[in-house]
């Protein structure tokens, strides 16, 4: 085998640290048993499989979030980051935040932003770098999908086609 | 049909080629993907065309097109011509004995359709079995499936072994518990396996059970004799084998195909039609409905006289001996899982690395120009088997050389720094 070729800078924007912690490392992992609001995140393409949990109160808090399934780095890692980033929000906010990652990530390069909401994406603003892999895009919002059709209730999965 | 010279199509010359030097007849490999060379390993998906398919179908397009079957005009003699002269290709490729037994499909998917409606459907009843294998594409399951639902009959699965091999001695003895159809891949898309058709044949005839054969992962790599195989039916695509996409070849021995209703009615499969009733028209026209893809069977038949003047005993070489060196390389490289290890292998080596998940493998590997197909290939019951969601999966082709494996085993390594971190 020759030497090592040099990783190149748009993948280690794609594999970030955090990405790869959150992949390696998920938060929130496993079924919430009381949970409100389930949905099943389905990606027909690859065969990724995320059940997204929550338990959602009168007051329409998010009070706790989970999830399990398989899937690659950039999904994983993208569901892990939505439990740490959802759980605390109204349910009102974190589908607005939905609104506004899909949007951020949709933004192709040379265009200019269209995040209008002015929402700070924090943590999520890693997953950006998936912008310059069209193709994984769908990886890094299948889980945020589900939360969508989660809190609206929707019964059939979520898919991101 | 008699024609004048003056209406043959224009004759391009078969390239003769030696596999040595084919990579060159293959525009789509002389580029750069992500500022490398391309290299490109998922021919079992589908293949790259040779510029004399290209050649033929814009030639077709440019000078000969008009509907087949049909008018006295010029134009639609040469349509026909070029239409029929391809199935005369196809016929002689696969060693067919009569033309009757060339049906044009859509591809694999289709012709394995035709025969699941046409042929089974109508003497399958509830409580009759049908046979396939654990290491089937979703396309020689689904028909199957959807059949058993609207007959009642019962799909019969024969295992895998660990090495991705069919289990011979439970396939042999399901075959002998009465089953009406054994339906099975030639080459399997997700783990390579070849299976021992020859003698799977045989065994089947010998307790009367007609076989179908999913040849699409077969033709591009091996000869096929459908005659030696003794094979009922046999299913394949244009597009794996170097032709354009929407065109296939259904064979099925004549007797059999004689003896079934139509697939689909419409224009051309029919010889009389009055509200009083209709006549069908002659094999293979029968199981050809309606204005058929004409330029798709020009390219097809380019494609097949492509590989003939290469070989395909030249090809079959040529592949076995890459496909033992990429096993190798990729067996040295640390953490790697071969998926799909069969003694006897054609094209294709899946594998897993370390716990990276294949889509990530895929996009670090693309980024050094090298395209391979990762996830479930379209074979969702083999990765159940193995207790995956998915693999990566290197599929070679006739214009693949060890420069293309070095360039696989050197993107893994990129792949392995990566999420090393």
């Amino acid at each position: 085998m020759s030497e090592l070729l040099q990783s190149p800078e748009e993948l280690r924007d794609l594999y970030r640290e955090l990405i790869l912690d959150h992949a390696r490392r998920p938060r929130h992992f496993g079924k919430l048993d009381n949970a409100t609001h389930f949905a099943e995140g389905i990606n027909p393409l690859c065969g990724d499989k995320l059940k997204m949990y929550f338990s959602i109160d009168d007051g329409g808090q998010i009070k706790d979030a989970r999830f399990e399934g398989s899937g690659c780095a950039i999904s994983v890692a993208s569901a892990s980051l939505l439990t740490d980033t959802v759980i605390g929000m109204s349910a009102d906010d974190a589908l607005n935040f939905f609104e506004a990652l899909v949007a951020r990530l949709a933004i192709r390069p040379g265009e200019e932003n269209r995040d209008a909401n002015g929402i700070d994406l924090g943590k999520l603003t890693a997953l950006e770098g998936v912008k310059e892999f069209p193709s994984r895009v769908k990886c890094a919002t299948l889980a945020w999908h589900a939360l969508h059709s989660a809190i609206l209730r929707r019964d059939a999965p979520a898919t991101t086609e | 049909m008699t024609m004048s010279k003056t209406n043959k199509v224009a004759e391009i010359p078969a390239a003769r080629t030696a596999i040595e030097t084919c990579r060159g007849d293959f525009p789509a490999l002389a580029q750069d993907i992500n500022k490398h060379p391309l290299v490109y390993l998922d021919n079992a998906a589908s293949a790259q065309q040779p510029q004399c398919v290209i050649d033929a179908v814009a030639n077709y397009q440019s000078h000969d097109h008009a509907n087949v079957h049909r008018g006295v005009h010029t134009l639609s003699a040469r349509a026909t011509e070029a239409y029929e002269g391809a199935r005369d290709i196809a016929q002689k490729f696969i060693n067919a004995q009569s033309r009757r037994e060339i049906v044009y499909t859509r591809g694999t998917t289709e012709s394995i359709n035709l025969v699941a409606q046409s042929f089974c459907r109508p003497k399958l009843g509830s409580g009759d079995k049908l046979l396939i294998t654990h290491l089937e594409h979703h396309s020689n399951i689904v028909p199957w499936q959807i059949l058993c639902e609207q007959s009642g009959a019962e799909l019969l699965v024969a295992p895998i072994n660990e090495a991705g091999e069919v289990e011979l001695d439970t396939l042999y003895e399901q075959l002998a518990s009465g089953v009406k159809l054994l339906a099975i891949a030639h080459v399997s898309n997700a783990l390579g396996t070849l299976n021992p058709l020859r003698e799977i044949i045989d065994k089947a005839h010998s307790h009367g059970v007609p076989v179908l054969v999913d040849g699409a992962q077969a033709v591009p790599h091996i000869a096929v004799d459908v005659q030696a195989l003794d094979c009922d039916f046999f299913a394949f695509s244009g597009h794996k084998m170097f032709g354009p996409t929407g065109i296939g070849i259904l064979y099925g021995k004549e007797r059999l195909l004689d003896a079934m209703p139509p697939y689909q009615g419409g224009g051309d499969m029919i010889l009389e039609v009055h509200f009083s009733g209709t006549t069908y028209n002659d094999l293979p026209y029968k199981f050809e409905a309606g204005t058929p893809n004409i330029s798709g069977a020009v390219g097809l038949g380019a494609a097949m006289q492509y590989l003939q003047g290469i070989g395909m005993d030249a090809i079959e070489a040529h592949e076995h001996e890459l496909l033992q060196y990429m096993t190798e390389q990729l067996q040295q490289v640390e953490g790697l899982r071969l998926i799909g290890t069969a003694a006897d292998k054609a094209s294709v080596q899946s594998f897993m690395l370390d716990d990276i998940h294949p889509h990530d493998i895929g996009t670090i590997l693309d980024h050094d120009g090298v395209a391979i197909r990762t996830g479930h290939h379209c074979a969702m019951p083999v990765m159940d088997f193995y207790g995956i969601p998915g693999t990566a999966r290197s599929s070679l082709a006739l214009y693949n050389n060890r420069d293309d494996v070095d360039r696989l085993v050197n993107a893994l390594a990129t792949v392995k720094e990566i999420f090393a971190a």
